[in-house]
């Protein structure tokens, strides 16, 4: 270990059961840079950090910080020794302030051993100044958006003081203005000497921010090396360990009939007379900043909330959908943004995962035929090439991507003739990335109509064949592929030249 | 990619994996094996064929609670309710039960046939089960809070009805609680043993549960609300539809459980099984039950009726105190739950 290096992590392995995370990994990092560790989902980067952190214990290897050889067996030591975590989950206590959450477990005391709530609001509004963060220390942590939320977690992490600052992929919930920000109270940390690790799997960031980068890749030490001394292709090698280029672009689809016709949707306050058309064959994005009314659109479409006014035509009937039951019954399918939250079942195996929407296909006076999903479990399998041990494995010990695959698949099996995809690529590995965008072009081949929300512009430009721009809860505007740029896009979700350039899509019935 | 591991050390790693894999899935019932073989060892009388029956008669009532409360845990909710719905189907059956003639008969001279007290038992039970549904999935009530103004109103109920035992039962329909079935079991210098009803009844039900959950939609469906609420209701599931049926089948079969109870005493007592509910709910925590939902099997919620039956039997044989019983029994839950954490970490 040189002078320079404050981290040193050797030979760190660690297994879960049926999965080995970590083998010898090995991590330097040096004093008071920036220093990105990337890898495809599973590659181990989080649960290295998460060791870092005190909440795993390694099955061997050891850690050398600031020149001391140190054991972390709980996050409370790692604060001690001036290591905080900025966690991708974020983790709010959402009925206290903002105040609260962030000196939690360090609050300022007064007279009697009692909190001092005067001092508390005090320094959390200093500490938030000083970061230019525009919240109110008694707002109710609940109440704040996700950006908010996430910067909040960002001031609390820096509110350690802090010598080295892991961030895991801290920028996954918050718009391009709020990651300069951020950008820029990194730059302003490394300033002072603080050294941060940084987890991503945007490209761009690491070019902009990172001085060092590692690649880790199935729980192994790929490479690290200088920023400078890489580019784009030779990272995503690394990580994939194969030649890929990032993004399948869509290929041809002939369009067929429209399938699926919204008018003037409306749920009031949130999204407000959203109209558009969409054909078989047919990729329409829907773009737009966060908390712009994208997911609050297709959930409405999808009956999981009541419209106000409005209606949904599909396939050229007028259709009235109460429940996510009506919509699947009417040939809807809907990949959520959140897999955790709403998506996988955790404690169940692949198997249920996989066949829970469709199991009445299954049924055989009143039982279920196994055998029969036994075989389409491994057909699909092998058609989405989902990496998992057997059927029986529980789905939550799958990487990202894979879990992703289950339940891309879960869809499928419910032959769906529109596909609703929020965001399906968010938080899953290059590779998976790119098989689920080659599904997507095959899919529409196959005369699927597809709604794609997705906060990624290259994403949105690569794979619509539409866009549909949201802007405060309306149709900013609906573009053609052909017509538009990235700055294009950003203007209509900023509300920036909605007369000029944008071609409203004339709406006949 | 090259690996550098050899085929042999995948191979040993994997039995080992395996091998764990089993014992986590296993333990419990090597801890019941173990039970038995211990009592086997320091009592005489334990494994005499009567004691033995006895201890699964003991658990049969339990036991059929046990299997609806597993199924309401699955999906993350709890049923606090059993034993006062079960008192309140025993004290309706066993009033439509009475010998003609009685002298203290809640209907004097009312005679109907054995199929009427057993029926109106199970649709007591179904009806109170249907109103916890209804309240948790409608009305989105905690089922904590639901099940819990249950236990109190059916219990209310219960001693409205009738506020001191309906006894005087029918030979038939005490046959259903006392009763024996495939007499052959050969005692010597005494009649030959047979199988309890309740058994039989316990036995049926319980295979008849394990199929449903493993072999049905409406069962898959159960472990997905349990899994993910939000994701099933996503996926189309009626998850209001499928916990109104769930909490129903716990209701039944918290009225059979009454009607076996009550023809087994031989009276319906508007008091009987005060916090049966909790030793239910122990039995399928034991067995690996996940309060935190997803989680569930009908064999382990069996096996952990069985451990706490041998266990009662056991101390009882050993001459422990009841007192020193309810303080074992406690204790055997809480291991049990850390044992079950440790599993998922």
């Amino acid at each position: 270990m040189s002078e320079n290096d404050i981290l040193l992590m050797e030979n760190i392995s660690k297994s879960f059961p049926g999965v080995k995370a970590l083998s010898d990994v090995n991590l330097t990092v040096r004093k008071g840079t920036i220093h990105a560790l990337m890898g495809e989902n599973g590659a181990g980067k989080s649960t290295l950090m998460k060791i870092l952190d005190g909440i795993y214990t390694p099955d061997n290897g050891q850690i050398t910080f600031q020149g001391q050889p140190i054991t972390i067996d709980t996050t409370h030591t790692a604060l001690k020794l001036g290591i905080s975590m900025i966690h991708q989950e974020l983790s709010p206590i959402p009925y206290m302030t903002v105040a609260e959450n962030i000196f939690l477990g360090r609050e300022p005391l007064g007279k009697y051993g009692l909190i001092d709530k005067r001092k508390l609001n005090a320094d959390t509004k200093a500490l938030l100044n000083r970061l230019e963060i525009d919240v109110n220390p008694t707002s109710i942590m609940k109440d704040l958006s996700v950006a908010n939320t996430q910067m909040v977690e960002i001031a609390k992490a820096i509110s350690y003081d802090a010598s080295l600052i892991v961030m895991d992929e801290p920028t996954s919930a918050i718009t391009e203005r709020e990651v300069a920000h951020l950008f820029r109270m990194i730059r302003s940390l490394k300033k002072k000497g603080v050294t941060i690790i940084y987890i991503t799997h945007k490209m761009d960031e690491v070019f902009q921010i990172a001085d060092d980068i590692t690649v880790l890749r199935d729980g192994k030490h790929v490479a690290t090396l200088p920023a400078s001394q890489t580019n784009k292709g030779h990272l995503i090698t690394m990580m994939v360990g194969r030649e890929l280029t990032e993004m399948f672009p869509k290929e041809y689809a002939p369009f067929g009939e429209v399938v699926l016709s919204v008018r003037n949707l409306t749920r009031e306050g949130i999204v407000e007379d959203v109209s558009f058309d969409l054909r078989r064959g047919e990729i329409l994005g829907i773009a737009g900043l966060m908390g712009a009314g994208r997911t609050e659109v297709i959930e409405t479409i999808f009956g999981i909330y009541k419209l106000d006014a409005g209606e949904i035509i599909i396939k050229g009937k007028k259709t009235q959908i109460n429940t996510p039951a009506d919509a699947i019954k009417n040939g809807m399918a809907l990949l959520t943004e959140d897999r955790k939250l709403t998506g996988i079942l955790g404690v169940l195996p692949v198997r249920d995962n996989m066949m829970i929407a469709s199991l009445s296909n299954y049924e055989k006076r009143g039982f279920l035929n196994k055998r029969l999903i036994d075989v389409t479990c491994k057909q699909e399998k092998g058609r989405l090439d989902i990496k998992t041990p057997s059927m029986d494995q529980l789905i939550k010990f799958l990487s990202g991507g894979n879990q992703q695959k289950v339940l891309v698949s879960r869809w499928l099996l419910t032959s769906p003739d529109i596909l609703i995809l929020d965001e399906p690529t968010r938080g899953i590995d290059v590779g998976a990335k790119a098989e689920i965008h080659k599904l997507m072009s095959k899919l529409a081949q196959d005369g699927k109509a597809i709604i794609m929300i997705s906060s990624e512009l290259p994403e949105i430009l690569g794979m619509s064949d539409r866009i549909l721009v949201m802007h405060e809860g309306r149709v900013g505007g609906i573009f053609e592929r052909k017509d538009v740029t990235q700055e294009s896009i950003m203007q209509a979700a900023t509300g920036h030249g909605l007369d000029a350039q944008v071609r409203q899509e004339k709406v006949t019935v | 990619m090259a690996s550098t591991t050899t085929p042999q050390a995948l191979d040993r790693s994997f039995n080992r994996e395996w091998f764990n894999a089993f014992i986590r899935k296993y333990a419990i019932v090597l801890i019941f094996i173990a039970m038995f073989v211990g009592m086997t060892f320091l009592t005489d009388a334990f494994l005499q064929p009567r004691n033995l029956f006895n201890v699964v008669r003991q658990i049969s009532v339990v036991g059929l609670i046990a299997i609806g409360v597993t199924m309401v845990i699955i999906t993350t909710g709890i049923d606090l309710s059993s034993g006062s719905v079960l008192a309140l189907a025993a004290v309706f059956a066993a009033s439509l039960a009475q010998q003609p003639g009685w002298h203290d008969a809640k209907y004097p001279g009312l005679v109907v046939p054995v199929i009427v007290p057993i029926l109106v038992a199970l649709a007591v039970g179904a009806l109170c089960g249907a109103i916890n549904g209804g309240l948790i999935a409608r009305f989105k009530i905690p089922a904590f809070i639901a099940t819990l103004g249950m236990m109190t109103v059916a219990r209310g109920f219960a001693l409205l009805y009738s506020n001191r035992p309906v006894s005087g039962l029918t030979d038939t329909y005490n046959f259903i609680g006392q009763g024996e079935l495939f007499k052959i079991l050969p005692i010597p210098g005494q009649p030959p043993l047979g199988i309890p009803i309740p058994v039989i009844i316990l036995a049926l039900v319980a295979v008849g549960a394990h199929i449903m959950l493993n072999n049905t939609r409406f069962g898959r469906h159960i472990y997905a609300i349990g899994g993910n609420e939000q994701a099933a209701l996503i996926s189309g599931l009626n998850v209001g539809r499928i916990k109104i049926g769930v909490y129903t089948i716990a209701g039944l079969l918290s009225g059979l459980a009454g009607l076996v109870l009550s023809s087994r005493v031989g009276s319906g007592q508007p008091g009987l099984a005060v916090g049966i509910e909790l030793d239910a709910i122990a039995a399928a925590v034991i067995g690996g039950t996940s309060l935190s939902g997803g989680v569930g099997t009908i064999w382990g919620t069996i096996i952990g009726a069985l451990i706490i039956g041998v266990l009662n039997n056991g101390l009882d044989l050993l001459n422990v105190s009841a007192y020193w019983q309810t303080i074992v029994k406690g204790s055997i839950i809480v291991v049990a739950v850390i044992i079950d954490e440790r599993k998922n970490r």
